[in-house]
């Protein structure tokens, strides 16, 4: 490993590198300037000229630039990163309970979906789009509480989990309208 | 030439030397080159005064090769050994190929990507484009005076993997130094946002003779991002034709037609399309080989119908682009459109209708992408001041996966990533013992193996033996500026690695390379040998010239005697490049940079700091 992929890789937290305190809510507009400023510096067009071991590390430092940026303008992303600092792993593949409730309330999600895509109904997807929307900002709001403010990581690992689900819900969505187009 | 300048140690050649870079925009129908010049970029025309050459290229039995126009006017004559639109073949075997059998030519089916058989023997795409690229680069350099420093060569966004690396491929065996593959939308961007100073969210609308992109960029204070990208590689202005010239093979009643018949309806269909951009109606008028004349009218109405189901093709991966990027059509500030296709009335209409806009048309379409390409290969090549370059943050279009059980695709890199990326992944044995593994590298959004693009296929051998699921392989997927993707896998758990990297499989070997260039080199009477140094030469000045003005302005980050060590292998690499030894240089310019490398992730760290320290870049 070259030098500079050690030091890419090994460098602190995704909040460190772009100078900020790590937190669930974080400001967005400081993290987009951190990362153009720091783009700007590192990235493989300031370097297309210079010599292999200038555009090695160029690639390097962008490639972990790009991965701490997408991390942590994820809400998921950022609470599993914010936990994980703190040793409390959110265990999405092993911990599977949920609370009998978020699961009802899922299950009849997914079949309003279904019979929307069964009935070609671009209108229910908005529908559904809005609801989950509201669902995830306020599950971020309670997260944003529970991790910031009680400090209670473990708790927030459940929010976490519940708050992915609701990612799949998205991406499913996102997908039945090219199934009915 | 400013590049071969040679400056004395400790001594910084002049500030104000210009490295001549161009932008080739390397399209299926036709292909520019464009430069900045004075800071204004400029299209460079050929001897006559035509910016455009098409791209079409023929091959003499005598092994002498025609390019552009000369090719356009026998492509009716000699249509097995005039290739056009190579573009659509490039990273592609024949089954993926459409309309292939109203292509005329004599393909042959290679594994990765096919070839066509010529008079001058057998071709790949890759050497049909390079022909192009090679015509192109002669003609920057009598325009410009001097050998090119680097080129911008644009793909379409939607390009995979397969298709870039032909590209790349097809640059280096033209000889250039390819200082970046572009996006065509998003060089198009680059073009009509620095033009008029535009800030906010925007959509190209690429449709080219064979290709479709759409992306959507956020500009805002000098910074160019890609939020998505969707498109169709295999659509474009030539299925439009292909739509006129099947309804004129119907409307005559005609039987089979012979290659020449084919390649003469073709043209003819194109003429009456580009027509019927101007006027309602348009004639096809063409005697055949076998005496029989074709003479037909159409009328706007009719080639509208025919051709409906192409542009409602172009708009599913609009709204694709825009879910991906969360965003409504309200959210759009402007429509650019981008192609030759897209002059058509119709494609107009319909992205008016579903933008609810007027799109914006104000630079000529046919140009654009090479403009765009020519003002970031001037400052990819270093010419404007720091403070003045822009940023530009673009995108892989299509996600990559590794194949797991069942034929299924586990993604590992997911579409829309902003390049660079890297992302690694861990899998395990699952017998006892096992001593290897194999990895199959896919390209695509779909669940199934079977429906995405294979890209290459690997085996990590060595793996010592150990009980089933104990052993840790690492796959690490790396995609660099290019968007090309390489793939290390290691297994962690012992000290024995076993450590494999894979270029996807169409690549071609830097052997192939050299002996495809061995094989030009016989009919340019030019030497190799004279090129591998003239070459070394160029990389090892810019090497010196880059290493001394790192020290110039970094010194500080070195101690005496790590600035000493450097300025010892600078040395011998100026010594190395007064001979005439193509591999000391070689080994001059290896050893300088491994000296450096320390020295490169210090100055790294240090743009970090001053990043995050406020020192703010002026244009940010």
């Amino acid at each position: 490993m070259s030098a500079a992929a050690a030091r890419a890789s090994t460098s602190s937290s995704h909040f460190e590198l772009f100078g900020l305190a790590p937190a669930f809510a974080i400001d967005q507009e400081r993290l987009e300037q951190a990362y153009r400023e720091i783009q700007s510096r590192v990235h493989p067009d300031r370097f297309a000229h210079a010599g292999d071991a200038e555009r090695r590390a160029s690639l390097q430092w962008t490639t972990r630039v790009n991965e701490a940026y997408r991390t942590l303008k994820s809400p998921v992303q950022r609470a599993s990163h914010l936990l994980a600092l703190q040793g409390v792993d959110v265990a999405f593949e092993t911990n599977t309970a949920m609370p009998q409730q978020f699961l009802m309330q899922q299950m009849e999600l997914r079949e309003a979906l279904e019979a929307a895509v069964a009935r070609k109904d671009p209108q229910e997807l908005m529908k559904l789009q809005k609801g989950l929307a509201s669902d995830q900002e306020s599950l971020e709001q309670a997260l944003a509480r529970r991790i910031d403010g009680d400090k209670d990581y473990a708790g927030a690992a459940g929010l976490v989990r519940e708050l992915q689900f609701l990612e799949k819900l998205e991406a499913e969505i996102d997908a039945a309208y090219e199934i009915i187009e | 030439m400013p590049l071969l300048q040679i400056s004395e140690p400790g001594q910084s050649a002049a500030p104000h030397e210009h490295r001549l870079a161009v932008g080739i925009d390397l399209g299926t129908t036709n292909s520019l080159v464009a430069t900045v010049r004075s800071g204004v970029a400029t299209v460079l025309p050929d001897a006559q005064g035509r910016p455009l050459l098409p791209s079409i290229v023929r091959y003499l039995k005598d092994g002498a090769v025609e390019t552009g126009y000369p090719a356009q006017a026998r492509q009716a004559e000699d249509p097995k050994n005039t290739i056009v639109s190579v573009k659509r073949f490039m990273g592609r075997g024949v089954r993926d190929v459409a309309h292939v059998e109203s292509a005329p030519y004599d393909f042959i089916d290679a594994p990765g990507m096919l070839q066509i058989r010529t008079a001058a023997g057998v071709k790949s795409p890759v050497q049909v484009s390079a022909e192009i690229l090679k015509v192109l680069r002669e003609r920057a350099q009598a325009s410009l005076g001097g050998p090119l420093s680097g080129a911008v060569i644009t793909v379409p966004a939607y390009f995979d993997d397969a298709q870039r690396q032909a590209t790349k491929d097809a640059g280096r065996l033209a000889g250039l130094n390819v200082l970046r593959l572009l996006n065509e939308p998003t060089a198009a961007a680059i073009a009509y946002g620095l033009d008029n100073a535009s800030e906010g969210v925007f959509a190209v609308y690429d449709l080219g003779g064979g290709t479709f992109d759409l992306s959507i960029l956020k500009l805002s204070k000098g910074v160019f991002e890609v939020v998505a990208t969707s498109g169709d590689s295999m659509l474009g202005g030539d299925d439009f034709d292909q739509r006129l010239f099947c309804w004129v093979v119907e409307q005559a009643k005609l039987a089979p037609l012979s290659p020449r018949d084919m390649r003469l309806l073709l043209v003819k269909a194109r003429e009456a399309k580009e027509a019927l951009t101007f006027h309602s109606e348009s004639g096809i008028t063409a005697r055949l080989s076998t005496g029989e004349l074709v003479d037909l009218a159409v009328d706007s109405e009719t080639f509208c119908g025919m051709t409906q189901t192409l542009v409602h093709k172009t708009l599913g991966p609009v709204r694709k682009a825009l879910r991906d990027a969360g965003l409504s059509v309200k959210d759009i500030q402007g429509v650019v459109m981008v192609g030759g296709a897209t002059r058509m009335p119709q494609v107009q209409r319909a992205v008016a209708e579903l933008f609810g806009r007027d799109p914006l048309n104000n630079l000529d379409p046919d140009k654009v992408v090479a403009l765009g390409a020519a003002m970031q290969a001037n400052v990819l090549a270093g010419n404007k001041p720091q403070g003045e370059e822009w940023l530009l943050l673009d995108v892989i279009p299509l996600s990559l996966g590794v194949e797991t059980m069942g034929g299924l695709v586990e993604k590992i890199i997911p579409r829309n990533s902003t390049i660079p990326a890297a992302r690694a992944q861990e899998f395990t044995t699952f017998k006892d013992g096992q001593t290897g593994m194999s990895f199959h590298v896919v390209q695509g959004e779909r669940e199934l193996v079977a429906d995405c693009r294979s890209l290459a296929r690997f085996e990590l051998k060595g793996i010592p033996p150990m009980a089933a699921g104990a052993a840790r392989v690492r796959v690490t997927y790396q995609v660099d500026a290019d968007g090309l993707l390489s793939v290390a896998a290691k297994e962690k758990t012992t000290g024995a690695e076993a450590s494999v990297v894979v270029k996807p499989s169409y690549g071609l070997a830097d052997a192939d390379i050299e002996r495809m260039l061995r094989d030009s080199f016989t009919h340019a009477k030019e030497d190799v040998h004279a090129r591998a140094l003239a070459e070394s030469r160029v990389d090892g000045q810019r090497l010196v010239e880059a290493t001394r003005s790192a020290v110039q302005a970094d010194g500080h980050l070195l101690t005496a005697e790590e600035r000493s060590r450097i300025e010892e292998r600078m040395a011998n690499l100026e010594k190395a490049l007064e001979g005439a030894e193509h591999r000391a240089i070689k080994q001059a310019i290896d050893a300088l940079n491994r000296g450096t490398e320390e020295f490169a992730a210090r100055r790294m760290d240090e743009g970090v700091r001053r990043a995050l320290a406020g020192k703010k870049i002026g244009s940010l």
